[in-house]
């Protein structure tokens, strides 16, 4: 019954909170209006959405968004004084990162972490989901680099999501 | 002191930018350009974000939130086009100076 | 000037700075626009001449004072993602449509 009223309870508030950030006012009229949309838009789209997103450890994920940001922060100085340096010198590489992450959530959020941070972006997942080919900017260690994305930003991410048995 | 870290955001928004657009131009391969466009660039228009939210909230009862919406758009976005990005110039063989992942 | 010169000192200074270096930015991505070489690099130019075009109205919506120019930017941000992730389709596939 509760389900059936209020189909998606995590996207209710956020759409609720985007309606009241894109008409940048508070008014009470304002959050009704948020709050009707944020109920009737899941309500009517739910085939829609996919499979629902648990999400096992909140704690963790707050410490793990801290980590990105500053990692996306860092990253962006060590871009930086990569494009400004010489551009013969660079060593760019594809690097192949297995996968040990199954759920749709995690390995798109680990694509999106690994693009936004130093120096790799995510070119291709391999059909069957195991590989992640990233192509890094400057790089002499390859295997370094591949073990450092493992246990920085994918052993978190398995955490969060995946129920670890 | 607001008016310093106003500045101080709008002219490091304004570097990062021209920085990911100047890696655009002088990169030597497809991939490598990818590279300062989906970074910096991000970062140099989330830093002029903050400082128009900043700047509009900081006049009298008024306050201005509204960019956020931009930056975690454009935070969400950058990765996904760079990903499509990377996936279709694979797709088409570019020229690039790492070696080329075998498709398998 | 244009702007309602409500800005001090500091500000204007900073403002003029910005605007020079994200002209030059729209500069280089049109250069990189029109040199190519491959197709996948006219794309990341649009997408990042989209992007260089929010930071100028963002920086115009603070020299002028007005909110007004939010609501553009907004767009644009919108508008270009759809564009390159539907040039990317085209790509990878030759049509856009499924």
């Amino acid at each position: 019954m509760f389900k059936r009223l209020l189909p998606h309870p995590v996207l209710t508030p956020i759409l609720t909170i985007i309606w009241l950030l894109l008409t940048n006012s508070i008014a009470t009229g304002q959050l009704l209006l948020g709050l009707m949309l944020g109920w009737a838009i899941p309500f009517f789209t739910i085939r829609f959405w996919p499979d629902e997103v648990t999400i096992y450890q909140p704690i963790k994920l707050l410490q793990f968004s801290l980590v990105v940001l500053f990692d996306i922060l860092v990253a962006n100085f060590i871009v930086a004084r990569l494009i400004l340096g010489n551009p013969d010198r660079l060593s760019p590489t594809f690097i192949i990162v297995p996968l040990d992450i199954k759920s749709d959530i995690a390995i798109s959020l680990l694509a999106n972490i690994i693009s936004l941070t130093p120096g790799t972006v995510s070119s291709l997942l391999i059909e069957d989901r195991t590989q992640l080919v990233v192509h890094a900017l400057d790089t002499d260690n390859a295997d370094a680099l591949i073990a450092s994305i493992k246990t920085r930003y994918e052993a978190p991410l398995k955490e969060i999501f995946e129920h670890v048995g | 002191m607001q008016e310093y870290i106003l500045a101080f955001l709008i002219v490091t928004g304004a570097s990062f930018t021209l920085v990911g657009s100047l890696g655009l131009a002088r990169l030597r391969d497809f991939y490598m350009r990818l590279h300062g466009p989906t970074k910096a660039t991000t970062l140099g228009v989330g830093c002029l974000l903050i400082a128009s939210a900043i700047y509009f909230s900081s006049k009298p009862d008024s306050f201005s939130m509204h960019e956020v919406l931009i930056t975690l758009f454009l935070f969400i976005t950058a990765p996904v086009s760079a990903h499509l990005l990377a996936k279709a110039a694979l797709h088409l063989k570019l020229r690039s100076i790492a070696k080329l992942p075998e498709q398998s | 000037m244009l702007g309602n010169a409500v800005q001090s000192e500091v500000i204007s200074v900073a403002l003029m700075i910005a605007f020079s270096m994200v002209s030059v930015a729209v500069a280089l991505s049109f250069w990189r626009l029109f040199r190519g070489p491959d197709r996948p690099d006219r794309i990341l130019a649009l997408d990042t001449l989209y992007i260089n075009t929010i930071a100028l109205l963002i920086l115009l919506g603070i020299y002028l004072d007005s909110a007004l120019y939010f609501e553009a930017a907004l767009l644009i941000a919108l508008m270009g993602f759809i564009g390159t992730v539907a040039l990317c389709k085209y790509l990878l596939r030759g049509d856009i449509v499924e």
